[in-house]
């Protein structure tokens, strides 16, 4: 019996991947190959999606991009022994975009079925949590601030203080909320690993709830996702029926269950307060804070609020050590950041890596520059309110403090790649569009602000008073920087800005005369 | 095609009643009607507010909050069109118009057959394979005016 393995994740599904599985078990079956397909999380390979593997003696090896009407002559070619074809690509590890790598988040995610528990503890699996719950709460949340493991939603905080905050807080019940809104552009690390390894999630949640004593914890994932949706529910039913969730996780005497709740396409539900006013099942406004979720959370107790990609390192922190994973990395920036290289690029897809990258090093070469083929003109990091970087700051490595110094943010780690096709001025607008469509209302600079800024915009864009309308646009986002409540109104200026500095050419009078 | 019951205010009781009991029920209530009728109808205020123990103008408040909730059903066919950076990056914003301006509607428009729905999205994750949409539950990437029209054609077949 061969095994062959193809993802389900949904990027292979939308390109096709379905229908490569039925041809390919339907032609097995035509010509008595003893076949057996499993489904997979993606490697992160996106531009090779759908991507084959074949497991033979020397490893897995892969086959990119296969459409189903390449099915027939992979047989041919005797694919199911690893056999030579044009869409080949040899070992999968080999392949340059994987090696490179250190997988340490994204260890098993392409590589396991995603909801087999056997899969799951055969490569380090619930290992962290086991010694979670022989060291103790104390011992737990010191290994996370040794490991100087940062929220990777995007503000940085230290994760290993916000438990032990919620560990200190005096309360009847505690919470532990993973924040799974993943509602910035060019970021889909959360719901890869939520649709490729599922069980990590859950371990890193069964830890953190041992660490700070809580009973009870949320996955608060967005409706875009249904399909990492269906995946969690089922790995949620397969771990509380083995007791790794319920009244007693691994007889260790602590209780904690996880439930699933799902979104309503809210991007601001990704501000933690305003995520929590969403469970609790309000309008999703922000709060003020303080009182800090940590303090005074969910239903007011003590919450810790962690984004996805902060917990799933968790368990590889208590397994192999804080030091370990502190080992990578540079500067404040410590352990990996699973970078997502998207938009106009070659090979786009999930690149894991130490910090410490220089922006050059991972649109050029690692993303191969643009699909188009065109020079790249322009790098928006950290999602729909992150700035524009130009290729003139490709020597920026990446690592919290570096963006931070030119302006920028790395925030979840997406990076949108854009060919010189680009308008700025246009996705200037766009940045301001956005934030008025998605602004909680709460504050006043970010919900007329953002309105104002697309009719200022406009303006520019139009040609109308130009310098005038520049410089009132710089002040309208001088003032949303510093005078809204959250970061939905306090980080669109920089998009904005970002792209007014680097690329006034953009804005200029004549530009817009030109574009008319 | 996404199936869904016409509005019935017994039925809709039961299910408010069903996710009571949950801590936060609303969002889990409000899914879970949209689930069963393809919207949140007029009806829906006053029903939650009364299981819940809320106003309906907070109930209204929640409903008209987020995106996700309709208050009139959509057509046969919903098509969610990503208009997030990455996949304007890759043409996104012409792909769309085109199809708006050939179908003769607007963002959340419905075709005059009762067809097909049109709506934006901001993010499927599908950033490295853009543009992507999500027509009804498929997944599609990597899209042209071409590959749009043919996963269109299928679902209207």
């Amino acid at each position: 019996m061969t095994r062959i393995f193809i993802s389900k994740d949904a990027a292979a599904l939308a390109l096709g991947a379905d229908k490569v599985a039925v041809k390919i078990a339907a032609e097995a079956e035509a010509r008595g190959a003893a076949v057996e397909i499993i489904r997979t999380g993606s490697r992160g390979m996106v531009f090779l999606e759908p991507l084959v593997e074949v497991e033979t003696a020397a490893g897995r090896i892969g086959y990119g991009s296969v459409k189903a009407s390449d099915v027939a002559s992979l047989f041919d070619g005797g694919f199911t022994a690893g056999g030579a074809h044009a869409l080949g690509i040899g070992k999968t590890e080999d392949h340059p975009f994987f090696a490179r790598q250190n997988r340490l988040t994204f260890a098993r995610c392409g590589i396991i079925d995603p909801v087999s528990l056997d899969d799951y503890a055969g490569m380090a699996g619930w290992r962290g949590l086991r010694r979670a719950i022989e060291i103790g709460p104390a011992a737990t949340i010191a290994e996370v601030a040794k490991s100087g493991l940062r929220g990777r939603g995007g503000a940085g905080f230290p994760t290993g203080i916000k438990w032990k905050t919620v560990a200190d807080a005096p309360a009847d019940r505690r919470y532990i909320v993973c924040n799974a809104d993943e509602g910035d552009s060019g970021t889909f690390a959360d719901r890869m690993i939520m649709e490729g390894d599922p069980f990590a999630l859950i371990e890193g949640m069964a830890i953190a709830a041992v660490a700070v004593g809580a009973s009870k914890g949320y996955v608060y994932l967005r409706s875009e996702y249904p399909h990492a949706a269906r995946t969690f529910q089922q790995a949620l039913e397969i771990a509380r029926g083995a007791r790794y969730l319920g009244s007693d996780i691994l007889g260790s005497g602590h209780a904690f269950d996880i439930e699933l709740r799902i979104g309503a396409g809210a991007y601001v539900c990704g501000e933690e307060t305003s995520l929590l006013e969403s469970l609790e099942g309000k309008r999703g406004v922000v709060r003020a804070k303080p009182p800090l979720p940590a303090h005074k959370g969910l239903f007011e107790r003590p919450t810790v609020v962690n984004n996805v990609l902060s917990l799933v390192a968790v368990p590889t922190i208590l397994d192999r050590g804080g030091e370990f994973y502190a080992g990578f990395g540079m500067g404040r920036s410590r352990g990996t950041m699973p970078l997502q290289i998207a938009g106009n690029v070659r090979f786009g897809g999930l690149f894991e890596t130490a910090f410490g990258l220089t922006l050059g090093e991972i649109v050029e070469e690692i993303g191969g520059g643009t699909a188009s083929g065109l020079p790249v003109r322009a790098v928006q990091c950290g999602g729909p309110l992150g700035a524009y970087f130009p290729p003139a700051f490709f020597d920026t490595p990446f690592d919290y403090e570096a963006f931070a110094a030119r302006d920028g943010l790395i925030g979840h780690g997406g990076l949108v790649v854009f060919d010189d096709t680009v308008e700025m001025a246009k996705m200037a607008r766009f940045a301001m569009e956005f934030c008025a469509i998605e602004s909680c209302g709460k504050c006043t600079p970010c919900r007329i602000g953002s309105t104002r800024g697309v009719e200022v915009m406009e303006r520019i864009i139009g040609g109308v008073k130009v310098d005038e309308n520049i410089a009132l646009i710089e002040d309208l986002c001088q003032t949303m920087k510093f005078g809204s409540l959250c970061a939905l109104g306090g980080l669109a200026p920089y998009p904005v800005l970002s792209a007014l500095r680097h690329f006034p050419e953009d804005f200029s009078p004549r530009h817009a005369l030109a574009a008319e | 095609m996404l199936e869904a019951n016409p509005w019935n205010d017994a039925r809709a009781e039961a299910i408010v009643n069903e996710h009571a009991g949950l801590e936060g029920p609303m969002l889990p209530i409000l899914h879970a009607l949209q689930h069963e009728f393809g919207h949140v109808g007029e009806a829906a205020a006053p029903l939650i507010a009364n299981a819940l123990n809320l106003t309906r103008a907070e109930v209204h408040g929640v409903i008209t909050f987020y995106h996700d909730f309709r208050r009139e059903p959509a057509g046969r066919h919903v098509l969610k069109l990503c208009r997030g950076e990455a996949c304007q990056s890759m043409g996104s914003e012409a792909l769309a118009q085109d199809l708006l301006a050939r179908l003769g509607i607007d963002w959340h428009g419905l075709t005059p057959d009762g067809e097909l729905t049109v709506e934006p999205v901001y993010c499927l994750g599908l950033c490295a394979c853009s543009p992507a949409a999500l027509l009804d539950d498929e997944v599609v990437g990597r899209l042209d005016a071409e590959s749009l029209a043919e996963a269109l054609d299928a679902v209207r077949a």
